[in-house]
């Protein structure tokens, strides 16, 4: 059903759409339904990324806004003067606390995706296999704790893991442990936050890719000779791939950014970029190096979200 | 043959209705006349310039393959998709640019397409309450037409507590309560199982008599369209193959692709020897014999033609019968029983197979017969058809 | 096979429990007499009069239900007209490009989130004076630009799984497009822009990250009170209100499962 090219939009009714569509004859209706939403997206969600861009390019300044401009327009000489300054991008090179923010960052997150696979797969598993009835309510119990509070359940954990916690307490008093355990304020800390958090995200397309792979295909490598355990792994994992992708991508991309995780239950020395942005914006007040790093942050995430939307149009294609 | 059965029922019920059909009758007005309409998507073309007069009263049925172009031709018609070129006039309005909210079309879709937070009454009276009909007489209207589809206890359900039969009866009847001038109906039976199909067939036609609405139909199944039309349109590759009544689109087929896709054919190809006003003999290397058929055909000597012949009209014997013409030798290679008749599966000394069904109007008629018998094959000459293409 | 299936419901019993432990902790520990966490005190309301006596807190509460009321109801019209740009609207000259903008909030990194719209409104303000200052307004703006993009996919998803034919039939029966979007479009998709307007509500007063960057003085949202509070350690306060927050989205979900039931009922009786 493709379209000739060449013939302006406007006139991609005549020219033939696959299905009658209510929008497609109602012009207005229709241009004010995409104008609206793409509007609003434009002015609040892609321009700031050019102002960000813009910014990162300038010098901070002592002044308000605390940058200094790109543009200056001198009109007694009448000329303009144009300045570009890569210097925060430098600074971001030449100093190995950024790389290393970015290096942690990313190992951080990589390992609490590993780890939410882990403990994600064998739930997602028994919900797509248990009965249909009891799905719904147990997918509900997956569901439920991602609305509620994010904020209040890396909270809980600081209870659970500081040094008089629960965690502790409860370790000393059976004596597996005679001195309680350092494990708030560590990356320990920080991949438990990641993993708890973040747990929905990967459960939720785990399941849709176990749920609907269809049964009889296990019976099939059964009845060919396979065992269980083979039939696993060499049926039911390559055919969750999709989710396992899915999944980890959906925890990975804002797992590196995360702010509030590190900042609750990390240490001190634990380096995140999203931790490193907000200390430069708020601490040192200093923007256009935030900007840099924001902008260097969204260049490494790139790749992993080019990804998911990759996957992401397969899936429709396939659907 | 169960479809040829059908037609030969069907057919009187219309021939007492109206002497003679319209579309015989000279200088009759169509209902429906689809001019030169064809449609492009991108590249392809599912529908191919298509003329076609359709007239009051028919159950006409498009009858083709998927991707024939009949759903096209359908949605063109009901105002869903516009054709690239080409016009549809509906009782001598031409429907140009005239919206699918505005056109005196309705139409039953496939899936029945019921509206989900509606319950029946209220799916049915939707058409009603959109042309602001006052509300008495809508519920005056939706009471009846529920009694007409046997429905009247059910209006409060809605649609997801109704079975698929009850289902395609609140479809039907909201298609029809804005009284259409022209009903087009989608693959209507086919979400219904086989039972239910034969009894919702014949209910169809009551339905369509009764209101005298003119019913356009578009179907895969050969047999249902066999067992509502009035006249069949086989569609091919965004073409109309042929246009005629159910029987003469059996016995008469005007190509291999309409006698093949309607019903099941033996087809032998041959030269043509002998062609008379009245008589047609060929040459068959394929049979291994000359073929006569008793119609004429007008083509080249020595065209290359099929002879096709339907399996239920070849006779089996284990003599040699007395005419000898279209008598042909060959072994039995496998034989079905299938209740009400066998087929029996006959190779020629050319290696061709025919197939034979035979109606078992004797207890185990088919025993008679048994695998590798020696067997001859035989028919009259007016019930082969020859085709050229 | 039976072997198997113990392995897997221990484990997956294990995961149940790391999800909830914490939540049923701060629970438990609301009601805890005494204010160090790790010693029971026995039972006691006072947290939870301590934190309605909380002036600061109550506050914030305040002023977030009221960004999250705002943000939540405009997220669900633009995201509901996204939706249907995603779904409904064929192709156009951009789609791509805007189909882009609609769902990449989902992944964005609030920290960038945050900063690119803080800098947005300054620039803004530097160039046309508007907006005035930093406050509930531009909270509003980014919690709206962020929530729609969940209503967007929910919508679609929604829009998507509808059969089109219902739509093609309503018109059929003469529907115009006005009437046929509330008499047929709407009902169909009236859960799914419901469970978005929730789930923005939640996103909304959730947020703490992006309303720091775009908030102006004096306008502390719920979880940056809580997140300067918490940060000093654990409060027996801030149970209290988890404990309240979580009982109203409990009843939230609960009526949301019953809402769905009936949902799936519906929808899969049209097959």
């Amino acid at each position: 059903m493709s379209i000739s090219s060449g013939s302006a939009w406007v006139n991609k009714s005549a020219s033939g759409m696959a299905r009658y569509n209510l929008f497609r004859r109602v012009n207005w209706g229709r241009l004010g339904v995409i104008a609206v939403p793409g509007l609003w997206l434009g002015i609040f969600f892609f321009i700031p990324f050019l102002v960000v861009f813009k910014i990162s390019l300038s010098e901070s300044a002592i002044a308000v806004p605390p940058y200094s401009a790109m543009f200056e327009w001198n009109l007694e000489d009448a000329y303009a003067t144009f300045k570009l300054n890569f210097g925060n991008y430098l600074y971001l090179i030449e100093d190995d606390f950024y790389l290393d923010a970015y290096i942690s960052s990313v190992k951080i997150a990589a390992v609490s995706t590993f780890f939410t696979l882990l403990v994600g797969f064998p739930i997602a598993y028994l919900i797509a296999r248990s009965k249909p009835s009891l799905r719904v309510v147990l997918l509900s119990l997956v569901i439920l704790p991602f609305w509620t509070s994010f904020l209040l359940r890396v909270y809980a954990w600081m209870g659970f893991l500081k040094k008089n916690g629960i965690v502790n307490e409860f370790l000393l008093s059976t004596g597996i442990i005679d001195q309680p355990l350092i494990m708030l304020q560590t990356d320990f800390a920080v991949y438990i936050g990641i993993v708890y958090t973040y747990l929905p995200f990967m459960i939720l397309p785990l399941y849709t890719a176990l749920e609907k792979m269809d049964l009889t295909l296990l019976e099939a490598a059964e009845d060919l000779g396979s065992r269980p355990y083979q039939s696993f792994f060499l049926i039911t994992l390559p055919l969750a791939i999709p989710g396992v992708i899915a999944g980890c991508l959906l925890v990975f991309i804002p797992a590196v950014g995360e702010f509030v995780i590190p900042a609750l239950l990390g240490g001190s020395d634990t380096l995140m970029i999203g931790r490193v942005l907000w200390d430069e914006f708020f601490l040192n007040r200093d923007w256009p190096m935030a900007s840099a790093v924001a902008i260097v942050m969204l260049v490494v995430l790139v790749l992993p979200i080019m990804l998911i939307r990759n996957a992401q149009g397969k899936e429709e294609v396939h659907s | 043959m169960t479809s040829s059965q059908f037609s030969e029922l069907h057919t009187p019920t219309m021939t007492q209705t109206a002497n003679i059909p319209l579309w015989k009758r000279e200088g009759a007005e169509p209902f429906l006349k689809i001019e030169n309409v064809t449609k492009k998507f991108g590249d392809f073309t599912a529908v191919d310039n298509i003329s076609l007069d359709i007239y009051k009263n028919e159950l006409f049925c498009l009858l083709g393959g998927s991707g024939s172009g009949k759903s096209t031709l359908l949605r063109i018609m009901a105002g869903f998709e516009s054709a690239t070129s080409g016009r549809i006039i509906i009782d001598g309005m031409d429907m140009a640019g005239i919206q699918p909210w505005n056109r005196p079309v309705n139409m039953m879709f496939q899936s029945y397409a019921l509206f989900p937070h509606l319950n029946v009454a209220d799916n049915v009276a939707f058409g009603l309450r959109r042309e602001g009909v006052a509300r008495s007489e809508v519920n005056k209207r939706v009471e009846k037409m529920l009694d007409m589809v046997q429905l009247g206890a059910l209006g409060k359900r809605k649609p997801n507590q109704l079975s698929g039969g009850q289902r395609q009866r609140v479809a039907l009847a909201r298609s029809l309560i804005k009284r259409p001038k022209l009903l087009l109906l989608d693959e209507p039976l086919g979400a219904l199982d086989k039972k239910l199909r034969e009894e919702t067939q014949f209910e169809l036609i009551n339905i369509q008599e009764e209101l005298g609405v003119t019913f356009v139909v578009v179907t895969h199944d050969q047999e249902e369209a066999m067992t509502l039309a009035t006249r069949i349109g086989v569609m091919n590759n965004g073409v109309i193959v042929q246009t005629a009544e159910p029987h003469v689109v059996y016995e008469y087929p005007n190509s291999r692709f309409v006698a093949e896709f309607v019903g099941s054919v033996n087809l032998f190809e041959g030269i043509i020897v002998e062609d008379l006003p009245d008589s047609v003999r060929i040459r068959s290397t394929e049979a291994g014999a000359e073929l006569h058929v008793n119609h004429g055909i007008s083509c080249a000597p020595n065209q290359v033609v099929h002879m096709a012949i339907r399996p239920e009209k070849i006779k089996i014997s284990r003599q040699k019968p007395e005419q000898n013409v279209n008598c042909l030798h060959g072994v039995i290679e496998d034989i079905a029983y299938m209740g009400s008749l066998s087929v029996f599966k006959v190779r020629l000394a050319s290696g061709k197979d025919v197939r034979i069904t035979q109606p078992n109007f004797v207890r185990d008629m088919g025993a008679r017969f048994t695998w590798h018998d020696s067997v001859y094959l035989s028919w009259d000459m007016d019930s082969s058809v020859v085709l050229t293409s | 096979m039976k072997r198997r299936s113990i392995f897997l419901n221990t484990t997956a019993m294990l995961g149940f429990i790391f999800l909830y432990a914490p939540i049923i902790s701060l629970i438990v520990y609301s009601f805890n007499k005494s204010k160090l966490v790790t010693v029971w005190g026995g039972w006691s309301l006072k947290w939870y009069t301590e934190l309605f006596n909380n002036e600061q807190i109550m506050d914030a509460a305040l002023v977030s239900f009221n960004i999250a009321l705002i943000s939540a109801s405009l997220a669900v019209v633009l995201g509901t007209m996204a939706g249907f740009v995603l779904s409904r609207m064929g192709r156009f000259r951009g789609k791509m490009i805007l189909s882009g903008w609609i769902t990449a909030p989902l992944i964005m990194p609030e920290v960038i989130t945050g900063l690119s719209l803080l800098l947005l409104f300054v620039a803004m303000e530097n160039m046309f004076g508007w907006p005035a200052g930093r406050g509930t307004g531009t909270i509003i703006i980014a919690h709206t630009t962020f929530c729609m993009a969940y209503v967007a996919v929910i919508v679609q998803s929604r829009l998507a799984s509808m059969d089109e034919t219902l739509e093609e039939a309503a018109m059929d029966l003469g529907a115009k497009p006005s009437s046929l979007f509330f008499l047929i479009t709407l009902p169909l998709i009236a859960p799914a822009l419901i469970s978005g307007w929730l789930l923005s509500f939640t996103l909304s007063l959730d947020d703490l990250v992006i309303a720091s960057f775009v908030s102006g003085p004096g306008n502390s949202t719920l979880p940056m009170v809580i997140f300067s509070k918490v940060r000093l350690g654990v409060t027996p306060e801030v149970n209290a209100l988890a404990t309240i927050m979580i009982a109203i989205v409990a009843v939230g979900v609960l009526a949301a499962m019953y809402q769905m039931r009936r949902q799936t009922k519906l929808s899969s009786g049209q097959e």
